[in-house]
């Protein structure tokens, strides 16, 4: 089996607003693959839709080989989800919440009581196993609910944005736990905004208002971008922005610093020199040189564009 | 055996959550005992002890006889002695007194020759239901005593013809077994899908394998054994405050009671199905109790509503479980007398739980 997940043409319509709009993914076993997108450009919806919890307008998805939408009791019991927002109950401890996980997953006593303590302690949750969830931090939370995610051993996992809460390091310490999973054969998909978590995964698909406007490994997004990037050093950064920011073939500026971090048109001939020659009030301050482009370039690139389109429209 | 194990575990579930919930938790106990003790004592459709002035316009000894006869009957209490008609209507004026006797300057005389009222008593009109006491205290047989024979009529003792305590404890305390469970039901249930959508919890729960059936047997489960307890405890303090007997089975009071408790949390899990937050269903929730408590027959007697109302109540589950108590309770009747009122009953339970069921779905759309 290849693909974990398969959608096609998958749209979700809440009302007026299109909520995911044509949506055609391909997520490979056993890797991570990425969300990345604003809030508002789908994630949820479509990861929702991928567990059952809603049904598509049209199009379908298919979730280890079975249709998500009318095949969902089967799918749920081979995937684990992760909800945006802490779902596990507050007034119940962190044994109590694994051991009903358990129980509702069909696990016998026995069973029950080995992967609970075999969860406590890879997720360092054995010193708050007689702690009410509620009073859990953040990062312990996280942790309490990847593990009860976790519990039954599904084949798939799909994280609503799990570190949207979370410190740093915390953060840092979930995703090595996500590629000790992998390592082990799971397929994990996760839905993210920040730009560091989605470098790690192997295979991105940056979302804008519902439609996957870029899809790739991070790396080869960033190679393949389609815009050119440089930055502009300057004595009057405010002055240089305007000046730019009046140019069309100017996508987007960003001061990063004492710089400015500038993408262009990828059709341009020569984009410093056209950068250059836009600046030519304040020529002698400025400096001007090309950088490779970051993920976040990307983002930009894929959804301002679109922005654009939309404008033209 | 799978499918009783994720019943249980939702039980199990509920009721942990139940017992660190401290409040909702006292309320299991401190519902019923407080109701009790303000509807046994507050909805006495008899009345006793009101204070009463008395303007004594003749005081010879027969006008003391006759006052001290009034006052035996316990529904009055003699507060005050009026000395003038204008201290007479002063008391009566403020509302210190409820009711007010003016006993004539020559009762011997209008005793013998009938030539008008010995006795008047005045009623604080704005004060509902009390005209009917005055009304019972007229009829009673005291002036019969003292010389007038209408009639022959052997005179009573009071106590027989006016036993007022007793017998409305007797009518209200079974029935509020109802009034209480189907509060307690309503409301607990009518919070327990919600509660986990409010908070969160009901997105992850409905990605698990439960099924809809399990979960909603799950919910309910815990709240049947509390409303057992809820029966006990009123039949109970019930017998120990008000002296209420069981004269039928208590097999089939229980068996009611387990069939009402049924029927009032399908009725809860239903409007937890229609709201969006616990407190939308705690609204929903009140907004059927004040009907059922009012047309069931537990406060108004069901015979005597308009035609209309009588329709309504047929819909309210505690018409028909008031029924069945009542006649379990008081009149020992036995659970196969009253079919009409089980099968009412039954297909109330049946109906809601369908359309819980209907109603709920594993998805968020």
């Amino acid at each position: 089996m290849s693909d974990a997940i398969t959608a096609r043409g998958l749209t979700r319509r809440f009302g007026d607003v299109l909520a995911v709009d044509g949506v055609d993914l391909d997520v490979p076993a056993q890797q991570i693959y990425g969300f990345l997108g604003p809030n508002g450009s789908g994630k949820s919806t479509t990861i929702r839709m991928m567990c059952g919890l809603l049904r598509p307008t049209a199009g379908s998805v298919t979730v280890l080989g079975h249709d998500a939408a009318k095949e969902a009791e089967t799918v749920r019991l081979r995937l684990g989800y992760m909800t945006q927002r802490f779902s596990l109950w507050d007034d119940l401890t962190v044994r109590e919440n694994l051991d009903f996980m358990c129980n509702v997953f069909g696990l016998g006593a026995a069973e029950r009581r080995s992967r609970v303590a075999q969860a406590t302690g890879e997720y360092h949750l054995d010193e708050f196993a007689g702690r009410l969830a509620g009073t859990l931090s953040g990062g312990q939370r996280q942790r309490l609910a990847l593990a009860a995610a976790t519990l039954h051993r599904p084949q798939l996992l799909l994280l609503d944005e799990p570190t949207s809460a979370v410190d740093p390091q915390s953060r840092r310490d979930f995703w090595e736990k996500l590629f000790e999973l992998v390592a082990q054969g799971t397929t994990i998909l996760v839905s993210t905004h920040y730009m560091d978590e989605a470098e790690r995964c192997h295979q991105l698909a940056i979302l804008d208002r519902g439609r996957v406007v870029a899809q790739g490994p991070p790396k080869r997004l960033a190679r393949d971008i389609d815009a050119t990037v440089v930055e502009v050093e300057s004595d009057d950064l405010p002055l240089a922005r305007r000046l730019l920011s009046g140019e069309p073939a100017v996508l987007s500026i960003a001061q990063l610093g004492s710089r400015l971090h500038v993408l262009l048109d990828r059709s341009l001939p020569d984009p410093e020199d056209h950068v250059r020659r836009a600046l030519a009030a304040q020529a002698g301050t400025a400096t001007v040189e090309r950088v490779p482009a970051t993920l976040e370039d990307v983002f930009v690139a894929a959804t301002s564009r679109r922005g654009a389109e939309a404008a033209a429209a | 055996m799978k499918w009783l194990g994720r019943m249980a575990a939702i039980a199990s579930k509920e009721t942990r959550q139940l017992r660190r919930d401290r409040v909702t938790f006292g309320l299991i106990v401190g519902i019923p005992a407080m109701q009790i003790a303000l509807f046994g004592y507050a909805i006495n459709f008899d009345v006793r002890d009101l204070d009463a002035v008395v303007l004594d316009q003749a005081r010879s000894s027969l006008s003391r006889q006759l006052v001290a006869d009034l006052a035996a009957t316990q529904v009055m209490r003699i507060a005050w002695q009026a000395d003038s008609e204008a201290e007479f209507a002063n008391i009566m004026q403020r509302g210190d007194a409820s009711l007010g006797v003016v006993i004539a300057e020559d009762p011997e005389r209008r005793l013998a020759d009938g030539s008008g009222p010995v006795v008047q008593i005045v009623v604080d009109g704005s004060q509902p239901s009390l005209e009917n006491v005055a009304q019972g205290l007229s009829s009673l047989p005291i002036l019969r005593r003292h010389g007038v024979p209408p009639g022959g009529a052997p005179a009573m003792t009071i106590r027989v013809e006016y036993n007022p305590q007793k017998r409305t404890a007797v009518q209200v305390v079974p029935a509020l077994v109802g009034t209480i469970l189907n509060i307690t039901m309503v409301i607990f249930t009518a919070g327990a899908i919600v509660r986990e959508r409010e908070r969160g919890n009901l997105e992850l729960l409905i990605t698990t394998p439960v099924s809809s059936s399990q979960l909603m047997a799950g919910k309910l489960l815990p709240y049947i054994v509390i409303g057992l307890i809820q029966t006990t405890l009123i039949l109970v303090i019930g017998h120990l405050l008000f002296r209420v007997p069981v004269v039928g089975s208590l097999a089939e009071l229980y068996a009611a009671a387990l069939l009402f408790i049924a029927a009032t949390l399908a009725l809860g899990l239903f409007i937890s199905t229609l709201v969006k937050t616990q407190f939308q269903a705690f609204q929903v929730a009140f907004m059927t109790l004040l009907p059922s408590i009012l047309m069931s027959g537990f406060v108004f007697p069901f015979e005597g509503m308009p035609k209309a109302a009588q329709w309504i109540a047929q819909v309210l589950p505690l018409t028909h479980f008031v029924e069945l108590i009542r006649g379990v309770v008081l009149r020992g009747a036995h659970l196969s007398d009253m079919p009409v009122q089980l099968g009412k009953l039954t297909l109330f339970f049946v109906v809601m739980l369908v359309a819980a069921m209907l109603r709920f779905h594993k998805r968020l759309d």
